[in-house]
């Protein structure tokens, strides 16, 4: 009996699915917050760009707008609101420069530098560094035209970084926060999201567990479409494995059936022999003791094969042949036990099926013995193709073949009367579970002598 | 008298007055364990009870005190600022003009000061500068001349009163704005806060008044009635002025009164920068505003208010007439040569005359 507890310690463990998604969740969380806190760090350090140069902006403007010229010399007289302005950065250092039109300084910071290129029309707004620190700074120009002065008055106002830098840092660090707390916030929404996903799959989890050990029938469990296909995978793996049960109880009794009824008359024959004195009736004995222990093993050695045989069906994977192959070795390991001449008729050509060499060569095996056992000389095995894609494989003999009573129930376990040593039943049994196996068709014809085979498709090679 | 040289040598912009040099060793007379350097415009006279009480609460710290005017410091701390030469651990100057455009340039020493978190925005730039007194420019009258009609409490009544009468032709004095760095520096402010600038550097004009290089002057001669008002003085010096002498009264203008904060910083390249910090952080303390609003009469921006209300018996309205001057890059306007030539040629326009002295 296979026992379903013992199962569990082989499967294999791996993260739980919460866990997964939990991780999953999480590294989308981090990237995303990284992210965001990058594009809060560029917004914060451009909105406070804008914002403090604003600041210059207009202080240079007011700066310009008192430039005036004054019997052909230009002078400024500067506005104490542009640098009341400019002290709304607090923190903040101030640094000035006016150059008129001929290049001459007319006040302010000489050195205070100018920038690499000017923008034509509008302000030029760059940051340079002074007196060692790094500085932002505007250059504004104004066209003088007067009927005295012609040319432009340059005016550049820098201020150093300090309070535009807090004021970035700032606007970065509330976003972050903001980011970080909802993110974390999500994260716990998420995993409590997930428990409610998963919880259908506790509740199939219980169902199993709480199961009787032999309790094969379907689970019946309410659970979204996701948890219904597990469901329907475990149920059907249930099915099979009922089946699997049932064909072996099955199996096992009927083995045990076949075996014990021969075993029990070889034992009678063996010990009427033990008390028989005659010596012709002592012979005939002996024949029928060999004839009987040689059927036994046939019998026995159909039984592991059709134990083979339902094995590999559940577990070998089909691969392409050569149906040719099939037949050779076959015919091979059946001359070993037969000491019959078989013939092989081949086409030239190799003729590929998808299938398992090890069951359809039973198989074949399985026929050719029924012919060598039933049959009548001469017994041949032919491989031919039909149509495009049919493979055929026909194991002939010139007897009567079987009767339409026999052939009706191919397939059945154990046909045959059962208990002569010469049963054929299992043998067409495993033909029958082979061409299963195969999606193969078994051919049966009664004609000039008996033909039976199977005939399945042919794959390209 | 002494007390009022360190505001002559102010005065005197133009001119290089001898640096003073005066060594004052610790306290106890112990080993020197450390060493404290102080460039200042205040005379050691004035200031030593602040030195001497830090000294106290520092054992074995040496003081070299330096007595200059705010020019000289300003050109002095320029160029020490740029070569890096060491040249003072504290420097101290009335002109907070010139304080905050060597603090603007980048020569200070940013500092934590423990005090200075209570020192009020005006009073600070940058944890670089600190204002630690608090200075009103006041008007000063003769008080017999005006013991029966009251003197002018603003300036609008100032004025009200130079255009009442001829008889205060002559007799009104302010400081000389071309010699006075200190006169340049509230009349520039004055002419930043209201409209009643124009109008009363007009009545000044008209009433030919009298311009001063020093605020001792004009305090002279209120007293003896060669002048009977002063306009635009110093407080602190005033408020001194009539603890011996009463023939002085003391108006803190209704309209609004400036008032100015003494400015220290600590130079980059400074030896000691932690006693000197240390020094900084003294001055603002309970026991520092104590000894500048009792024995210096030139109270803190922390408490100055309240203590100039109780000194002068002068209630203020609220503490909105209080205009004090802001520490901030705005005052580096009134640097500005260009700016300054505009000011004072408007400023001769009206009072033409050379500074009358004696």
């Amino acid at each position: 009996m296979v026992s379903l507890q013992s199962s569990a310690p082989f499967s294999q463990k791996t993260q739980s699915i919460a866990f997964r998604l939990g991780l999953a969740m999480l590294i989308i969380l981090v990237v995303a917050v990284i992210a965001t806190i990058l594009a809060a760090s560029r917004f914060g350090q451009a909105a406070s760009d804008e914002t403090f140069d604003r600041l210059l902006r207009g202080a240079a403007l007011q700066i310009a707008e008192r430039v005036y010229v004054s019997e052909g010399e230009v002078g400024v007289d500067l506005p104490v609101s542009a640098f009341e302005l400019l002290s709304l950065a607090r923190e903040d250092r101030v640094f000035y420069r006016v150059i008129g039109p001929e290049g001459r300084n007319l006040t302010g910071y000489e050195d205070l530098p100018l920038p690499d290129e000017r923008k034509a029309g509008e302000p030029t707004i760059y940051a340079t560094s002074f007196k060692g620190v790094p500085v932002r700074a505007v250059l504004m120009s104004r066209q003088l035209a007067e009927r005295s002065m012609r040319g432009k008055v340059d005016i550049i106002v820098a201020q150093t970084t300090a309070e535009r830098g807090a004021l970035a840092r700032s606007i970065t660090t509330q976003a972050a926060l903001i980011i970080a707390v909802a993110a974390v916030v999500l994260f716990f929404i998420s995993m409590f999201v997930l428990q409610i996903a998963l919880r259908p799959l506790t509740r199939v989890e219980k169902a199993i567990l709480a199961r009787e050990a032999n309790d094969l029938s379907p689970l019946d469990v309410a659970a979204p479409r996701e948890v219904a296909v597990l469901v329907s995978a475990i149920n059907r793996f249930m099915g099979r494995l009922d089946q699997r049960i049932e064909a072996m109880q099955n199996f096992v009794a009927d083995a045990a059936h076949q075996i014990r009824t021969p075993i029990t008359a070889l034992r009678a024959q063996a010990q009427l022999a033990l008390g028989e004195k005659d010596p012709q009736r002592l012979e005939r004995l002996h024949r029928r003791l060999y004839a009987r222990s040689v059927g036994l093993g046939r019998l026995a050695d159909q039984l592991l094969s059709h134990a083979l045989i339902s094995h590999r069906a559940d577990v070998a994977t089909l691969e392409a042949i050569d149906l040719r192959r099939v037949a050779i070795e076959a015919e091979r390991e059946i001359l070993a036990i037969a000491n019959q001449p078989i013939a092989v008729s081949l086409p030239d050509d190799e003729v590929m099926v998808k299938g398992d060499a090890v069951s359809l060569r039973e198989a074949v095996k399985n026929l050719l013995s029924n012919a060598v056992k039933h049959g009548a000389h001469p017994i041949g095995v032919t491989v031919t193709t039909e149509a495009e894609d049919r493979a055929v494989i026909l194991v002939r003999d010139a007897g009567r073949g079987m009767a339409e009573s026999q052939r009706a129930r191919i397939g059945q376990r154990f046909i045959g009367d059962g208990i002569s040593p010469e049963s054929a039943g299992l043998g067409l049994s495993i033909t029958a579970s082979v061409a299963q196996m195969h999606q193969a068709r078994i051919l049966c014809r009664n004609g000039n002598g008996f033909e039976i085979g199977l005939e399945m498709p042919r794959v390209e090679h | 008298m002494k007390r009022l040289a360190p505001l002559i040598a102010m005065a005197l912009a133009a001119s290089i007055s001898e640096a003073r040099q005066f060594d004052l060793p610790p306290a106890d007379g112990g080993q020197v364990v450390e060493e404290l350097v102080i460039e200042s415009t205040t005379d050691l006279a004035v200031f030593r009870p602040m030195v001497e009480a830090f000294q106290l609460r520092n054992p074995g710290l040496a003081v070299t005190y330096h007595e200059l005017t705010s020019n000289e410091i300003a050109a002095r701390q320029e160029e020490a600022c740029m070569s890096g030469e060491f040249l003072a651990d504290v420097v101290i100057s009335s002109a907070v003009d010139q304080q905050l455009k060597l603090v603007n340039d980048g020569c200070a020493k940013p500092l934590l000061l423990a005090e200075a978190e209570r020192l009020p925005d005006w009073a600070r730039w940058r944890n670089e500068l600190f204002g630690f007194t608090f200075e009103p420019a006041v008007m000063v009258y003769n008080r017999a001349w005006f013991r029966e009609q009251g003197a002018p409490q603003s300036r609008f009544e100032l004025i009200d009163l130079l255009r009442s009468s001829t008889y205060y032709t002559g007799r009104i004095g302010t400081y000389d704005i071309a010699s006075s760095g200190l006169g340049y520096f509230f009349a520039f402010q004055d002419a930043l806060q209201a409209g009643t600038w124009g109008r009363v550097v007009e009545s000044l004009g008209r009433n030919n008044a009298k311009l001063y290089c020093c605020t001792f002057e004009i305090l002279e001669r209120v007293a003896d009635g060669r002048l009977l008002i002063g306009y635009n003085v110093l407080g602190s010096y005033a408020l001194d002025y009539i603890e011996e002498d009463d023939r002085i009264g003391i108006v803190l203008p209704r309209d609004y009164t400036l008032v100015m904060a003494r400015a220290a910083f600590v130079p980059r390249q400074a030896r000691s920068p932690l006693a000197a910090s240390r020094f900084i952080d003294f001055m603002l303390s309970s026991q520092g505003r104590d000894i500048l609003s009792n024995d210096m009469r030139l109270l803190s921006p922390i408490d100055g208010a309240e203590r100039l209300e109780r000194l002068t018996g002068q209630k203020a309205d609220d503490l909105e007439t209080f205009r004090p001057i802001s520490m901030t890059p705005a005052l580096l306007v009134g640097l500005d040569e260009a700016k300054r030539e505009i000011f004072m040629r408007q400023w001769r326009a009206a009072l033409p005359g050379p500074t009358s002295r004696r």
